[in-house]
C-alpha cells in the first residue's frame, strides 16, 4: 500500500470514514483464528494427555469435560465431542471464540507448565462445536412439558444458557430483551475478528432448536415491563440484563463531541452492515484497561486510525486484559500507556487534546507524581467499567450489582439473576454461561419442590 | 570414532545396516540410491521362478498409526519380486559390480523340491552375489502355495530346504525365519541342523491392521475383501528382539549368527538387536517411512554410543546382553525398588495417579495441589507409572538397599540373591543343601 498522503486515509483530520480501502478492511475483520480442518485438529488433538482430574476443567468455569472432548475429536467423532461441550456449555460455540482461554483452561494445562506451549483447548473446541452445528440439527431433546412458565430478562450469555436449560427440563421460557437482537455483548460486544459471519445470530437460532422458548425482542425491564407482573405471571424469573450503565470519567470536558463509551463503538462496528463506512478518528484514546479496551482500540486501529493509545492507570500486570489481548493491541500498532489518569479533554469546539496525569501505587491507593502529559486526540473512547442499569428499587444490591446467594437466588423470592448483573464472577462470557445454567437448575429444583 | 565394519558369515560390509529384503531392494534404480546414501548392504527382494508372480492391482499397505500419525505398524499383501527372473539377476550383477565393498545378498523362495534350488543357486552364484537367504517367512499369498512361511512352520522342510542349499552352492547361505510359530527355536534349530550359516529374523507377522466401518472390509481392501498381510515396523520390534535372544541362548544355537530384522528405526533399535546377539541388522519400515538417508543417523549414532562406552569395533557389542536374558525363575526375588516421582520434573497430569489408582495398587497419593506421592506402603514398582508419565525421567524405580526395611512387607531387605527356585511358596523348591 502506497504510504498515505498528509490529510487522506488514516492521516485525515476528524472522525471520518472510508480511512483504508475495503480490501484492507475485510483483511482486518476477517476471523481472528478460523477454524482448524480436520488435520490441524487431529495433530492438535494428539497432544492432549487426558489427564487425570485434569487441570483444564477446573480451570473453564462451566467445566467443560476438556480431556474428554479431545479424545472425541482424536477419534473421529467430532460430534461426540461437541455434544460433551453443550452438555456443560450450550454457548460453547462463541465461548470458543471468546475465553480467554490463556488465563483460563490453556493455562492450567501442564503441557503449559511442561513446555510453555499448552493444547490449543479453545480452537479444538471451535472445530467441534462447528462441526457438529454444521451437521444441522439440535443435539439435545426437550423433556415433557411441565407446564411450568419462566421469564428469562435477558438474551445475552446467562439468560440464553439459562432459557435453554429450563427449556431441555420440560418448563415454557419466555425471554424479553431490550435489543432488537439477542445475543447481548455476544451480538454488541466483542471484538469483530472474533465472531465474523454473523455468528451470534446463527447460534441464537440454533440454540432455540430446542424447543420451548419464545423471544420477545425490543422490551425493556422498567420501560415496558415490571418485574412485579413478569413475577405475577411466571412460575420463576431469571434476570441476566447486563450492565446497561457507563462508568464517566467525571473530567472537565467529558460532554464534548468525539468522547463516548466504547462499548457505543463497539456496538455500532458490530452492527454495521458496512465497516468502510463507519467514521473513526485520526487519533485515538482510549481509556481502561480491560477487554473492552482492547477490542475499541484493536478495532479503531483496523478501521485505518493512525494512532491509537490505549491509557490505564494501572501497571500492565494490573490490567483486566489479558497478556495475550495486550500483545494483540500492541502487535495491531496499538501503544499502551500506564500509570496514568486524565484530568481533561481539551479543544475549542471540537476535542483536540487530553491531558493526563501520570500516578503511582502509594500506600492509599494511586497518588500523583506531579508530572502532566498531553495526548492529541480526536476522538476519546471511555473503558473504564460499566454498570447496572436503572433496575427495581427492592432488589438488595452488593457491590453495585444484583446481591445473589448459591446459585443466582436474589433477595426477592422466586426472582434469579447471573452474568455480569450479578455479583461476584469475572464478568466473562463463559461465567454469564455458568451462572444462567446453575441458576436453571435451581429454578428446576425449585418449581419441582 | 569406533569401527562399524562388519563381517557377517564372510560377508563384509562397511557398516552393519542392511536394508532388507523388501520393495526398497527391488531393483537397481533403489539398491543404487541406498548404497550412495551409505547402507552397508542389502537383501535383494526375493526371487522366484519364472512365470514371474504378479501383484494384486489395489492396496498392499496397511498401517497402524500412534500420536501425530506416527507410523508404528505396517503391514503388506505384496508377493515376492514381479520382475523376470533375469531382469533381477542382470541388474544384481551390475550393481554388485560397482559396489563391490557393499554386502549383496540375494532372497530366494521357490517350490519345495531340490531341482528348483539346485536351478536358482548357480544363476546368482553368476551375479557375484556374496549370499543368499532362504525366504521362509512371508506369512501371506506365497504360503498359500507351500513356499514362504508354510516351510518356515516345519522345521523337518527348513532343514532340507537348507541342505539342498548348503550342497549346491559356495556361497554363505541365510535362512529368514517366519515368526508365526510357536517357539522360535524349533525352526533355528532346524536351519544350522541343515548347514545354514546363519538365520535372519523376524520376517512378518500374520495380521489385520483394521476394518473399515462403512464398508466391512479388512484393510488394505481390494475390491471389499481384504487378506490377512505381514506386520513389520516398530510395532513387531519387542516380539523380533525376544525371538533374537531365545536363539542367542539356546544351548543348540548359541553362538550361531543371527541376522537381527524387526522394526528397526533408530541406531538405538539396532544396537539393541546386536546386544542381543545379532551380528548385522536389517532394515525396512524406517526407509520405506523416512526414506533412504536414515542410515546415517544410525551410522552417526551407533559409533557415538560405542565411542562413549568405548567399544572399539562390533565384536565388543554384539551379544553382551545375551548373558542377562534369564528365566523368570532366576530373577532375584531380593532385589525391591520403589518408584520415586521427581517434584520438579512432574507436570501434574496426574496419569500416574488414575493408572495406580484404577488399575494397580492404590500406591501413588493425589495431594492438594496436585502433588503425587508414592505410598512406599503400597508400591509394588510395578513400573505401570513410569510407563504411562509422559515426561521422560520423571519418575524412576530405586532400589531400597539391602538392611532397609520395606514398609510394604515389614521385612528387611536381604543382601543375598533368593528366587523361584527356592521360595517356600514353589511346591518344587529345591531343599537348600
Amino acid at each position: 500500500m502506497k504510504p498515505s498522503l498528509a490529510g487522506e486515509g488514516p492521516r485525515a483530520s476528524g472522525i471520518v470514514a472510508g480511512r483504508l480501502p475495503a480490501e484492507a478492511i475485510a483483511r482486518n475483520f476477517s476471523d481472528i483464528a478460523p477454524r482448524f480442518d480436520d488435520h490441524e485438529a487431529m495433530v492438535a488433538a494428539d497432544r492432549c494427555y487426558f489427564c487425570h482430574d485434569a487441570p483444564c476443567v477446573a480451570a473453564c468455569p462451566t467445566s467443560i469435560d476438556i480431556p474428554m472432548f479431545i479424545r472425541e475429536i482424536a477419534t473421529g467423532a467430532a460430534e461426540s465431542a461437541a455434544r460433551t461441550i453443550f452438555t456443560q456449555n450450550i454457548l460453547g460455540g462463541i465461548c470458543a471464540r471468546v475465553c480467554p482461554t490463556e488465563t483460563l483452561c490453556e493455562e492450567a494445562c501442564v503441557r503449559e507448565a511442561a513446555e510453555g506451549r499448552p493444547v490449543e483447548i479453545g480452537r479444538l473446541q471451535r472445530y467441534a462445536t462447528d462441526t457438529l452445528v454444521a451437521r444441522g440439527g439440535h443435539p439435545f431433546a426437550r423433556a415433557a412439558a411441565t407446564g411450568r412458565r419462566v421469564a428469562v430478562v435477558g438474551a445475552g450469555p446467562s439468560g440464553l444458557a439459562c432459557a435453554h436449560r429450563l427449556a431441555m427440563l420440560g418448563h415454557d421460557v419466555t425471554i424479553y430483551d431490550a435489543r432488537p437482537k439477542a445475543g447481548g455483548l455476544n451480538e454488541y460486544g466483542i471484538a469483530a475478528y472474533k465472531a465474523p459471519g454473523g455468528f451470534a445470530q446463527a447460534e441464537f437460532d440454533w440454540l432455540l432448536g430446542i424447543g420451548g422458548i419464545e423471544v420477545r425482542h425490543g422490551v425493556a425491564l422498567g420501560r415496558d415491563l415490571t418485574l412485579e407482573t413478569l413475577r405475577a405471571d411466571h412460575d420463576a424469573v431469571f434476570l441476566g440484563v447486563g450492565l446497561a450503565g457507563v462508568n464517566a470519567l467525571g473530567i472537565e470536558g467529558e460532554d464534548k463531541a468525539g468522547v463516548r463509551p466504547a462499548v457505543e463503538f463497539i456496538a455500532e462496528l458490530r452492527q454495521a452492515a458496512d465497516l468502510g463506512a463507519l467514521p473513526v478518528g485520526r487519533r485515538v484514546v482510549v481509556i481502561g484497561g480491560g477487554m473492552t479496551a482492547i477490542d475499541a482500540a484493536v478495532q479503531a486501529k483496523l478501521l485505518g486510525a493512525e494512532d491509537v493509545t490505549i491509557v490505564y492507570r494501572r501497571g500492565r500486570d494490573r490490567m483486566g486484559a489479558s497478556e495475550y489481548e495486550q500483545d494483540l493491541a500492541l502487535s495491531r500498532g496499538v501503544r499502551i500507556v500506564t500509570g496514568a489518569v486524565p484530568l481533561r479533554a481539551i479543544g475549542d469546539g471540537a476535542l483536540a487534546e487530553v491531558e493526563f496525569a501520570h500516578v503511582r501505587e502509594g500506600e492509599a491507593g494511586l497518588e500523583a507524581t506531579g508530572e502532566t502529559f498531553r495526548l492529541a486526540a480526536d476522538q476519546v473512547f471511555k473503558a473504564i467499567g460499566q454498570r447496572l442499569g436503572p433496575l427495581p428499587s427492592r432488589l438488595a444490591l452488593a457491590g453495585g450489582k444484583i446481591a445473589v446467594e448459591g446459585p443466582g437466588r436474589t433477595s426477592l423470592p422466586g426472582v434469579w439473576a447471573g452474568g455480569d448483573c450479578a455479583a461476584g464472577g469475572e464478568d466473562l462470557t463463559v461465567t454469564a454461561v455458568a451462572e444462567g445454567r446453575d441458576a436453571a437448575m435451581d429454578i428446576h429444583a425449585a418449581l419441582c419442590a | 570414532m569406533a569401527d562399524l565394519r562388519c563381517d557377517f558369515v564372510g560377508i563384509r560390509s562397511p557398516n552393519p545396516f542392511w536394508l532388507a529384503s523388501a520393495p526398497p531392494t527391488d531393483k537397481e534404480y533403489n539398491v543404487r540410491r541406498a548404497f550412495e546414501a551409505g547402507w552397508g548392504g542389502v537383501v535383494w527382494k526375493t526371487l522366484g521362478l519364472d512365470p514371474h508372480i504378479v501383484n494384486v492391482n489395489g492396496p498392499r499397505y496397511g498401517a497402524v498409526w500412534g500420536a501425530d500419525r506416527r507410523l508404528l505398524g505396517l503391514n503388506n499383501i505384496e508377493l515376492i519380486t514381479d520382475r523376470p527372473l533375469e531382469t533381477n539377476l542382470r541388474e544384481i550383477k551390475a550393481v554388485k559390480r560397482d559396489w563391490p565393498d557393499r554386502a549383496m545378498v540375494v532372497s530366494l523362495m521357490v517350490p519345495c523340491d531340490e531341482a528348483s534350488w539346485k536351478s536358482i543357486l548357480p544363476l546368482v552364484e553368476e551375479t557375484g552375489a556374496d549370499g543368499v537367504e532362504l525366504n521362509f517367512g512371508c506369512p501371506h499369498g506365497m504360503s498359500e502355495r507351500g513356499m514362504g512361511s508354510a516351510v518356515g512352520q516345519v522345521p523337518e522342510y527348513i532343514e532340507m530346504v537348507a541342505r539342498w542349499c548348503k550342497a549346491n552352492t559356495r556361497m554363505p547361505v541365510i535362512v529368514k525365519l517366519t515368526p508365526n510359530i510357536t517357539d522360535i527355536r524349533f525352526p533355528a534349530r532346524a536351519a544350522f541342523r541343515g548347514g545354514a550359516d546363519a538365520v535372519s529374523l523376524i520376517n512378518t507377522v500374520s495380521s489385520i491392521t483394521s476394518v473399515d466401518l462403512d464398508t466391512f472390509s479388512p484393510l488394505p481392501s481390494i475390491d471389499g475383501k481384504g487378506s490377512h498381510g505381514g506386520y513389520c515396523g516398530p510395532a513387531v520390534k519387542p516380539i523380533a528382539l525376544n525371538m533374537v535372544a531365545e536363539i542367542a541362548r539356546d544351548a543348540e544355537t548359541r553362538g550361531r549368527p543371527i541376522s537381527g530384522i524387526g522394526g528397526i528405526t533408530t541406531w538405538r533399535d539396532a544396537a539393541e538387536f546386536m546386544a542381543l546377539g545379532a551380528g548385522s541388522v536389517q532394515v525396512c519400515t524406517a526407509a520405506m517411512t523416512y526414506g533412504f538417508r536414515v542410515v546415517q543417523e544410525m551410522i552417526a549414532g551407533l559409533g557415538l554410543w560405542m565411542d562413549r562406552g568405548g567399544h572399539a569395533k562390533l565384536a565388543d557389542i554384539v551379544g553382551r546382553a545375551v548373558p542377562n536374558v534369564t528365566d523368570w525363575q532366576y530373577l532375584n526375588l531380593n532385589y525391591v525398588a520403589k518408584a520415586r516421582i521427581d517434584q520438579e520434573l512432574c507436570i501434574k497430569c496426574g496419569r500416574c495417579f488414575a493408572a495406580c489408582e484404577d488399575t494397580s495398587h492404590q500406591a501413588i497419593a493425589m495431594l492438594p495441589g496436585r502433588v503425587f506421592e508414592v505410598k512406599d506402603d503400597e508400591c509394588v514398582a510395578c513400573n505401570l507409572c513410569v510407563n504411562v508419565c509422559p515426561v521422560e525421567g520423571c519418575i524412576t524405580m530405586e532400589r531400597l538397599a539391602p538392611g532397609a526395611t520395606d514398609p510394604r512387607t515389614g521385612r528387611v531387605v536381604p543382601a543375598e540373591h533368593a528366587n523361584w527356585t527356592t521360595h517356600p511358596n514353589n511346591p518344587m523348591a529345591k531343599a537348600a543343601e
